[in-house]
């Protein structure tokens, strides 16, 4: 087989092209099943019983109330749970975080699940759950930065280095003709995605069969394997259509892996599905920090030195630390950069990755922070930001594989009309008398790409299949991906069967870092690759194919067809080759994953750059974002339409970041304050007004054969920043405190 | 626990089941009578993911018993499209225009978009997005949301238009 010799040719006709959702009318009319929407025959209902402390022991459940409870069949608890093959708080893998499954009696987050009732109706286990009515041990709590004592991390994220940076940054500091010296402060978050996680769990013999949920099919697997003490393959995962995931579908659950236990007690197919409270505990949140940032610039404006030094909270039993320096080592040029971490311990779930995990809350503080830097020095913040614009990674020195973020300013300030902006403080008022102010952000969000591989078929009716265990939560897998499969192809959409969403098909690695498109997308571009070449091979071998030894001079695909390279006359169709070949079809296999000699070399990121526009009562301190542009670039765009609703979403959690979202923990007992959609804020359609994305221009031949780089998260980096900023430039008053909440600006 | 006889009109059909009492009518279409195109998103009528039509409002069908349906004309999103499949104008209109993203607001979003321009069917931008206030997208697809239901409003109208010429 000569591979080299068959050119893969990309006509067009599907990637950049603006195709609507192919699942769209599934979802429109309510068809499209997810994982909640199951009910297999003989189907019980599961409930979790979840602790009203959160540091202690449960000391008494009322079991025998429950179980009297007309429709309780069973309930589980540490004393009758089923026993699992290694305890859940082994780390097994660098992404195995501990469980809370009933494995003792221990408490130790708010909302830990402590029992499981399992009722013939959701009412009958509902009321089962309460009639547990449990009774604790409470220990004392830590909740709050002040209350517990600081240490260093060994790691922060998954396995970055706690500290980093070159130069000397005590130097620069000294020798600035500017400084700024200011912390900035973030809350915690909880991913809230409007689907609260789910899980319908059947067990067929020593085989599990489940709809849930999932980011992230193969790990999943891989956990439920270890824990069960089965083979991964004896584990069945659907999960076509996920509403709404931000990361916290990454990782499979302890309330999930609950409902598998529940299933497997009492024997029968099981519902469990988590309620909206319930999920600010046990599923992961963006930590909380405390970000102190120290910057220096000379007279010209240009940065001396970046002290940005990071203090997160994990929880008492694991660890994962806010990894918020992403940005710093990525954005600005400084001859002295120094990012450091210190960490505390509270009595929460431990944080996981929430959209944008480290980028989102370190973008805020940096750009915070370097707009009063370039206030400082009496300079236009655009203006400043481009002063200091990185030709190489700051950090490592390395060059971009492409940055078109220079673009992004231009377009985007054009567009939003930045020329007018007054250099000073509240300046600007509108019509009604409020104060209106103009911020900018840079938004940036590093290219990952983890391990993927895909299965591709051509078949001797003219028609392929591609198949990849990826997941669409919304982001537009089902329609992107299999642009990019129709195309490496070269069939029609309506020529291709393509299959997503179970775990029994080709493992597309985890859809979260904004990798998915990259990673799931080169390995159906060599799957479809070797699926071609195989055919090319089968007839460049055949004497009675207008191909027959074309293998110096090779063929290329197109339309269902190949044509030699040399003389595009000379062809012919996929059906002919296979049908004269006696053959049903032929295979291709193919990986994604990262270029190491490229990512050794190279440093890849996605840029952009945000503009706000808000307004501010200057008697009430409300805040209205009333304008935000947009402009990013990350490489090849396969779908515009998916994109953009991408950098739309991502900008509203930007606005969410810097307005609305705040998880507050209660001091004294450590439960959430606000653990509801009422009282936890988030944008509803009134708050948002016009929102607008560019999408720049950038070819980037480096990062990957397709030149994807990722957009699931850059939105909400630069947002937030520029917001907060504007909110200064109406007022004059820096807020350092995320959200903005009108109590800070009363004037 | 005891059940009481219910009865209701849903997507045009009857329906009478028995059901408990505590039963709210968010469980009852979804696990009872397998509607499961409205969503539960927070069970305290925040989110809107369950939002229905009922007696002529829309209802968010997760702080409501069954019970106080009794007689009630209720209109779900399996209740949308035409008996031959066709789409609604809104189911159309959510679609063209990338007004969802995960989906899953998606069935209430519409629902709500639905009574919206019942009563007022040629909304400003402000009307919509105050109009569907109550109805979260965590997606946050708000812009694409605005402008389905906008171009919802248009199609209607043009139906409208064209039936009153025949």
């Amino acid at each position: 087989m000569n591979i080299m010799n068959t050119a893969h040719v990309r006509h067009g006709s599907n990637i950049g092209q603006n195709l609507t959702r192919r699942e769209g009318a599934l979802k429109v009319t309510g068809a499209a099943r997810y994982a909640a929407d199951h009910h297999p025959a003989g189907m019980l209902y599961a409930v979790l019983a979840v602790s009203a402390v959160a540091r202690g022991r449960v000391t008494a459940l009322d079991v025998a109330a429950a179980k009297a409870h007309p429709g309780v069949v069973d309930v589980m608890t540490p004393q009758n749970a089923p026993k699992l093959a290694h305890h859940p708080d082994e780390k097994t893998n660098p992404f195995a975080f501990r469980l809370d499954i009933l494995q003792d009696a221990q408490v130790r987050y708010a909302n830990q699940p402590i029992a499981v009732v399992i009722g013939e109706s959701l009412e009958a286990a509902t009321e089962g759950a309460v009639l547990l009515a449990p009774a604790y041990q409470a220990e004392d709590v830590v909740v709050r930065f002040e209350d517990g004592e600081h240490f260093v991390p060994a790691a922060v994220g998954v396995g970055a280095p706690a500290e980093e940076g070159h130069g000397d940054v005590e130097a620069g500091l000294r020798n600035a003709a500017q400084r700024v010296d200011v912390t900035y402060d973030t809350p915690a978050h909880y991913h809230n995605a409007l689907e609260p996680h789910a899980i319908v769990a059947e067990w067929q013999g020593e085989r599990l069969i489940i709809d849930t949920p999932s980011q992230g099919m193969a790990i999943a697997q891989g956990r439920l394997a270890g824990l069960f003490g089965i083979a991964p393959e004896d584990i069945y995962i659907r999960s076509p259509y996920l509403g709404g995931g931000f990361g916290g579908k990454g990782l499979i659950a302890g309330p999930q892996v609950l409902g598998i236990m529940a299933a497997k007690l009492v024997g029968k197919p099981v519902k469990l599905v988590m309620r909206r409270e319930q999920l600010y505990g046990p599923i992961g949140h963006r930590g909380v920090t405390r970000q102190h940032m120290r910057l220096g610039a000379d007279t010209e404006g240009g940065l001396t030195a970046i002290d940005h030094h990071i203090l997160t909270a994990t929880s008492r039993f694991d660890d994962f630390f806010e990894p918020s320096a992403g940005v710093t080592h990525t954005l600005y040029a400084t001859p002295a950069l120094l990012t450091r971490y210190e960490g505390m311990r509270f009595d929460t779930g431990t944080p996981l990755f929430v959209r944008a995990p480290g980028e989102a809350s370190g973008s805020v503080a940096l750009e915070g922070a370097i707009d009063e830097l370039a206030e400082a020095c009496g300079m236009d913040p655009l203006a400043f930001r481009l002063k200091n614009y990185a030709e190489t990674e700051p950090l490592t020195g390395k060059p971009f594989t492409s940055k078109a973020l220079r673009a992004c300013y231009a377009q985007g300030a054009a567009r939003f009309g930045w020329a007018k902006r007054p250099l000073a403080a509240r300046m600007m008022t509108d019509a009604q008398g409020l104060l209106t102010g103009w911020g900018v952000g840079t938004a940036t969000f590093p290219a990952h790409m983890f391990q993927a591989s895909a299965r591709a078929e051509i078949r001797s009716d003219g028609s392929g299949v591609v198949e990849i265990g990826a997941h669409d939560m919304g982001q537009g897998a089902w329609t992107a991906l299999a642009q990019i499969a129709a195309d490496g192809l070269s069939l029609d959409m309506d020529k291709l069967t393509f299959r997503i969403g179970t775990s029994d098909l080709p493992d597309a690695g985890i859809a979260g870092g904004s990798a998915h498109t990259a990673t799931a997308g080169s390995a159906i571009h060599n799957a479809t690759g070797a699926a071609i070449a195989a055919l090319a091979d089968i007839a460049m071998r055949d004497e009675t194919s207008p191909l027959f030894g074309a293998g110096n001079a090779g063929v290329v695909s197109r339309d269902g067809h190949l044509y030699r390279r040399d003389d595009e006359s000379r062809g012919e169709s996929y059906a002919t080759i296979l049908s004269r070949a006696g053959l049903d079809s032929v295979e291709g296999r193919g990986e994604g994953a990262a270029d190491q000699a490229v990512t050794e070399n190279y440093a890849g990121h996605a840029h952009g750059a945000v503009f706000a526009e808000v307004k501010v009562d200057p008697e009430l301190g409300q805040v209205r974002v009333t304008r935000l542009v947009g402009a990013f670039a990350a490489g090849r765009v396969i779908n515009p339409r998916m994109v953009e609703s991408q950098y739309l979403g991502g900008m509203i959690w930007g606005v969410s970041f810097a307005l609305h979202e705040e998880a507050i923990m209660d001091r004294r007992t450590g439960r959430p304050v606000n653990g509801n959609l009422a009282d936890y804020h988030v944008p509803v359609n009134a708050d948002i007004p016009s929102v607008e994305a560019i999408l720049i221009d950038e070819q980037d031949s480096l990062i990957n054969a397709l030149g994807i780089k990722g957009v699931g998260e850059i939105g909400i980096t630069g947002t937030a920043g520029a917001i907060v900023n504007a909110i200064w430039h109406a007022t004059g008053i820096r807020v350092r405190s995320m959200p903005v909440t009108l109590d800070k600006l009363l004037f | 626990m005891k059940k009481s006889p219910v009865s209701m009109t849903i997507n045009g059909q009857p329906v009478e089941e028995l059901v408990e009492p505590r039963t709210l009518l968010i469980h009852f279409l979804r696990e009872q009578l397998n509607l499961t195109g409205a969503h539960i998103g927070c069970e305290t009528s925040h989110c809107g993911a369950c939002t229905i039509d009922l007696d002529g409002k829309s209802v968010k069908s997760c702080t409501i018993f069954t019970l106080q349906a009794e007689g009630a004309h209720i209109r779900t999103i399996e209740g949308m499209a035409a008996a031959d499949g066709t789409l609604h104008a809104l189911q159309e209109a959510f679609r063209e225009k990338h007004g969802l993203q995960c989906g899953y607001c998606t069935p209430g979003m519409i629902l709500r978009a639905w009574r919206l321009l019942q009563e007022n069917p040629d909304p400003t931008d402000a009307e919509i997005r105050f109009g569907i206030a109550g109805n979260l997208c965590r997606c946050t697809g708000y812009q694409n949301i605005v402008a389905a239901i906008k171009h919802a409003a248009i199609l209607m109208a043009g139906a409208q238009q064209k039936e009153a010429a025949e």
